[in-house]
């Protein structure tokens, strides 16, 4: 007798060797579409929305590829969440995560068709990870206490992240940039207090960071536009219609005169607003909410510089870099406390006019202001650099470092080779896989570059057969070279991340047998 | 479709709308219920055991589900068929339970389907079945209590439960740090545990994951982690000595239940209302003040001019806080929840010896540890894991481990795992069957038969030979006679479980077997489907 449906019409089931190939096959696939991105002579990808507009982006952060794609199959969505993971905790190294991934999906699969069961492929690439982490560990250079050093280490991360992006042309620029932004943090990682301005016009080259605070907005007319030794409010208030707040109010009049004593009233109470705020002796009032005409108007009379509509992240900063509260009550002008500046000034950028804070008390925040040729090379240049902050906030503070360009690759690869050597049982092949898995990241960014990968590799790891060797792969002259004196650096949380994470991704996805899909919900249900 | 016709061969309309319903009936009807529920079964087998597979789920919105929990699995599945669905509740109520073992519990059900089928093709009458699994059930229960265990530990000698928990933890993905994440549940356990009255409240314990970080980060903290921030940027971060005002009325005008309206229709009205509405502000935060809180929680909002207010007072506040953290936090600092600013006085605060703030990665998340609490009582897991759905798996692990903690607090009875247990059962139950003189004697046997399918799951599992293994350890245990040899998972080298200290609790396997007998008698007395067929 038939067995009847278990499960819904359109759910789908696949069980045992046909689960683990669906698994396989979407995890490389994603894998490889990521994988011609990877390294400083990776290849950029086209992004085109299928929203309105069909918006273009023109990208080389594997992040942001894969965050884009519509994906179905199960398991690349997993490699998809270890990609948007390693964005969120430390920023870089994305493309690498899921390459490993795939590649250590790709061995284990030649091993479960030599019929090794998953487990022990499991059991085998988890001491091969634990193995090459203390091959790492063993490795690191910590320039911490050295302040020159340390800052010479930062500038050449930064640099090293950025030679695989659109900034690469002027990378010692915006590595000076990235590096002098991150030691304005002070050791925090919240690089909300970074701002990042986005001008279409000029050249890259013409990018600064400004010690200052800038405001994306324009001065109110008829307001100074220049103050010196400005007091500022930072306020977040409403400042267009003061509505009364208590449940149910609402006005009821019967004659057109009291309408009129209403809204004398209401101008009144504005008035009264202005004036308590005024009564803190500022020179520059900024909201975050709008600020109608009337109170524009009294501000101007009074001399005061008003600024409406920050958004709230600028709010914060300004209240960061100003040393001022965020106010929303003004009847005890003495105890708030007011941010201070230099210098205000409206300062032209291209054709736009922003606003410029100069001089400021705390130097927690700061700006970088982005020029470029078109509105894909910002967006691009934006994401690049954010990579490049994120990985040096993460390195100040665990300021251990490793060279780049394969090397760690190679070291790990080398160590966990060794393992396998010692390991009896069928986990040797694991590790074995793990090892090669790790050597096909350098060979990733060899044959990217256009390189005999084959060559450099097997150069590399004779290279790397000598204790204490620094070699890796220089892409720029196409050949093996010491990553020390060519500065290639790169952070060990990185890639600890990296190998922590696509270990326990490619552990995920072996270790299920077995896919349910369930019926897709229907359309209707959500209206 | 059987139908009933009178004497004018017309028929009778027993059913409504009968031609579009599908009727089994008898024999095909037991034989498709079984059919399914073996379906089910034979899912969740190779989940089994520490070297199980584990199953990708992808939701109806396209999420995806990775686990080996059998109770998981079986709810995210979403199934149509109605036997089907039985066995999905066995696995729910093994998880309400007992919180493990829903795996092997509807492994069991799916042996005693298969058992009960070849039965029936000898002719016997599935209520003679139903009796017979009965009886057996019985005699397994029984024989579990005598070969059980009893297993000593207290606060300081917490060793044996973190080896019991470690045994749950070793079938997940997160066999890789076990040891860490068992001695976390039992810490977690014990300190919330009320050994006198042998009682462990589940709710007191946290679980609050976070993806970044990898697995070993988990950490236990004594005291509650919530998942906000102070609601103005500009309060400060760290707060020792705290007094904790736990509010869930807003920071905002109040708004009267009975419906209302304030008319405004003179300027002096207008006048009074907004002083008004400032004085309420002031009011509500000088009242807190007041009474001596250093820190206000608060279930709603705040209005921008009270938040200012707040900060200007200096009385940090967090907002948005859920009903269950808010019953938390209380609980830990020894706190009150006040829902009126007039009943806050200075008994209500909790205590807290230090809050203080933590973000995490590059992306702006925060988090609010309560910690050092008047009442440390209330704990929390927190979970660092590679992923999302790491997270999620780990968060399941770690339920099941301090379930199986709880539940050797209320009753200290062990048996041993690795299948011991159920070839033990076997073979009583395979002994007392020559005892019943009737028909039930069969289903007897075969209920004993059904008990070898979970070692023999396991072993199948863990890549050994099933049929040879099992009765290797079977042999042994008749033949020395003691209940510990179980199968040899993990390649260890020894079949005896004790020195693997592979253990499971008395009540959760004897949960299992009642239970899963129960849905197969239930299942077995069905004789009639009628079921729309357009379905």
């Amino acid at each position: 007798m038939p067995i009847d449906k278990i499960f819904k019409d359109d759910a789908n089931e696949e069980k045992g060797e046909r689960a683990r190939m669906a698994s396989f096959i979407g995890a490389m696939a994603v894998a490889d579409l990521v994988k011609s991105t990877l390294g400083p002579k990776g290849m950029d990808k086209i992004l085109q929305s299928t929203g309105r507009g069909h918006s273009v982006t023109v990208t080389n952060d594997g992040a942001t590829i894969l965050k884009s794609l519509h994906i179905d199959n199960p398991a690349a969505k997993v490699l998809v969440d270890i990609s948007k993971v390693q964005d969120d905790e430390v920023g870089d190294g994305t493309t690498s995560v899921v390459v490993l991934a795939g590649e250590l999906l790709r061995e284990a699969e030649k091993l479960v068709t030599s019929k090794i069961h998953p487990m022990t492929i499991i059991a085998g690439y988890r001491m091969a990870a634990e193995c090459a982490r203390d091959a790492l560990l063993k490795r690191v250079i910590d320039n911490k206490e050295n302040a020159e050093k340390f800052r010479s280490d930062l500038l050449k991360i930064a640099m090293t992240t950025l030679c695989s992006k659109i900034l690469s042309q002027d990378k010692e620029h915006f590595a000076e940039m990235a590096v002098d932004a991150v030691f304005r943090l002070k050791g925090s990682t919240n690089l909300e207090a970074i701002q990042i301005i986005k001008k279409p016009g000029g050249s890259l080259r013409d990018s600064f960071l400004d010690e200052g605070f800038i405001l994306d907005k324009k001065i109110g007319i008829g307001q100074p536009k220049r103050i010196e030794n400005a007091k500022i409010l930072v306020a977040n208030t409403a400042m267009d219609t003061d509505k009364v707040k208590i449940y149910g109010a609402r006005v009821r009049v019967d004659s057109m005169t009291k309408v009129a004593e209403i809204e004398g009233a209401e101008k009144e109470k504005m008035k009264d607003k202005v004036n308590k705020i005024l009564a803190h002796g500022i020179n520059c009032f900024v909201n975050r909410q709008l600020i109608y005409n009337f109170p524009e108007e009294l501000f101007a009379d009074a001399g005061v510089l008003a600024i409406e509509h920050a958004d709230f992240e600028g709010i914060e900063r300004l209240g960061l870099v100003t040393g001022g509260e965020i106010a929303s009550t003004f009847d005890n002008p003495e105890s708030v406390k007011l941010g201070h500046c230099k210098l205000i000034e409206e300062i032209m950028i291209g054709e736009d006019k922003l606003i410029h804070f100069s001089g400021v008390e705390m130097g927690q925040a700061c700006s970088i202001v982005l020029r470029g040729a078109s509105h894909h090379v910002l967006d691009e240049a934006e994401r690049s650099l954010h990579d490049a902050l994120c990985v040096l906030s993460q390195t100040v503070n665990d300021s251990r470092v490793l060279l780049g360009g394969g090397w760690p690759e190679m070291v790990m690869a080398k160590e966990v080779d060794e393992l396998a050597r010692k390991t009896a049982g069928k986990k040797s092949h694991a590790i074995e896989a793990f090892s090669r898995a790790l050597v096909a990241i350098p060979t990733t960014i060899a044959d990217n570059a256009g390189l005999d990968s084959a060559e450099l590799v097997a150069q590399l790891r004779a290279e790397h057969h000598n204790e204490g060797c620094n070699a890796g792969i220089d892409v720029i002259s196409g050949a093996v070279g010491d990553m020390k004196e060519r500065g290639i650096y790169e952070a060990f949380k990185v890639k600890q991340a990296v190998l922590l994470s696509a270990t326990e991704a490619a552990e995920m996805i072996l270790r299920v047998d077995e896919i349910i899909t369930c019926a897709p919900r229907r359309r209707e249900d959500r209206m | 479709m059987a139908l009933a016709f009178d004497e004018f061969g017309r028929p009778f309309i027993i059913l409504r709308e009968q031609d579009q319903k599908t009727r089994l009936r008898g024999i095909d009807a037991q034989k498709a219920n079984i059919a399914a529920g073996k379906a089910v079964a034979r899912i969740l087998r190779s989940s089994l055991g520490p070297k199980g597979m584990d199953k990708m789920l992808q939701g109806p919105d396209g999420d995806v589900t990775i686990t080996n929990d059998g109770a998981t699995i079986l709810e995210q599945m979403d199934v149509d068929n109605q036997i089907a669905k039985l066995m999905v509740e066995l696995s729910r109520s093994q998880d309400y339970e007992i919180g493990d073992g829903t795996t092997g519990v509807v492994v069991m059900a799916g042996a005693l389907l298969e058992q009960a089928e070849r039965q029936l093709d000898r002719g016997i009458h599935p209520i003679r079945i139903a009796e017979g699994y009965e009886m057996a059930s019985r005699v397994a229960v029984e024989h579990l209590e005598r070969i059980s265990q009893k297993f000593e530990f207290d606060v300081n000698n917490y060793e044996p439960l973190v080896q019991t928990c470690m045994t749950t933890l070793s079938s997940k993905i997160v066999n890789r740090c076990k040891r860490s994440l068992a001695e976390i549940a039992v810490k977690a356990v014990l300190a919330v545990a009320d050994l006198e009255r042998k009682d462990v409240n589940l709710d007191l314990i946290k679980i609050e994951g976070k993806v970044g970080g990898n697995l070993e980060d988990t950490e236990l903290i004594y005291g509650i982690l919530v998942d906000k921030d102070m609601s103005h940027p500009q309060m400060p971060k760290q707060i020792e000595d705290a007094h904790i005002a736990i509010l869930t009325c807003p920071f905002e005008p109040p708004k009267p239940k009975t419906k209302h309206k304030v008319d405004i229709d003179t300027v002096e009205k207008f006048e009074t209302l907004r002083k008004q509405e400032q004085q309420y502000f002031d009011e509500m935060v000088q009242k807190c003040k007041d009474v001596g809180a250093t820190l206000v929680i608060c279930q709603w909002g705040f209005d921008d001019e009270a938040n200012h207010l707040l900060m200007h007072r200096n009385l940090p506040a967090v907002r948005w806080v859920g009903g269950v953290e808010l019953e938390l936090i209380a609980i830990a600092t020894g706190g009150r929840i006040v829902p009126r600013f007039q009943e806050l006085t200075s008994e209500k605060l909790g205590k807290a010896g230090m809050v203080r703030e933590k973000s995490f990665g590059t992306t702006k998340e925060r988090m609010l540890y309560i910690e050092h609490c008047a009442n440390s009582k209330a704990v929390t897991i927190f979970i660092r894991g590679g992923n999302k759905m790491m997270i999620e798996e780990t968060k399941r692990s770690i339920h099941d481990a301090l379930c199986v903690a709880r539940n050797l607090i209320r009753n200290k009875s062990i048996v041993y795992g690795g299948g011991a247990a159920e070839i033990a059962c076997s073979l009583a139950v395979d002994a007392a069957a020559d005892k019943y003189p009737g028909v039930e004697q069969y289903a007897i046997r075969a209920f004993a038969e059904a008990l070898d399918s979970v070692p023999m799951a396991l072993a199948e599992n863990s890549g050994l030979q099933p049929i040879e293994t099992l009765s290797a350890v079977k042999s042994q245990q008749l033949k020395e006679n003691i209940p510990f040899y179980g199968i040899d998972c993990n390649d260890v080298g020894t079949n005896d479980m004790r020195e693997q200290n592979v253990f499971e609790t008395l009540i959760g396997k004897q949960q299992q077997i009642l239970l899963a007998t129960q849905v197969v008698k239930m299942i077995l007395k069905i004789d009639d489907v009628i079921s729309n067929s357009e379905y």
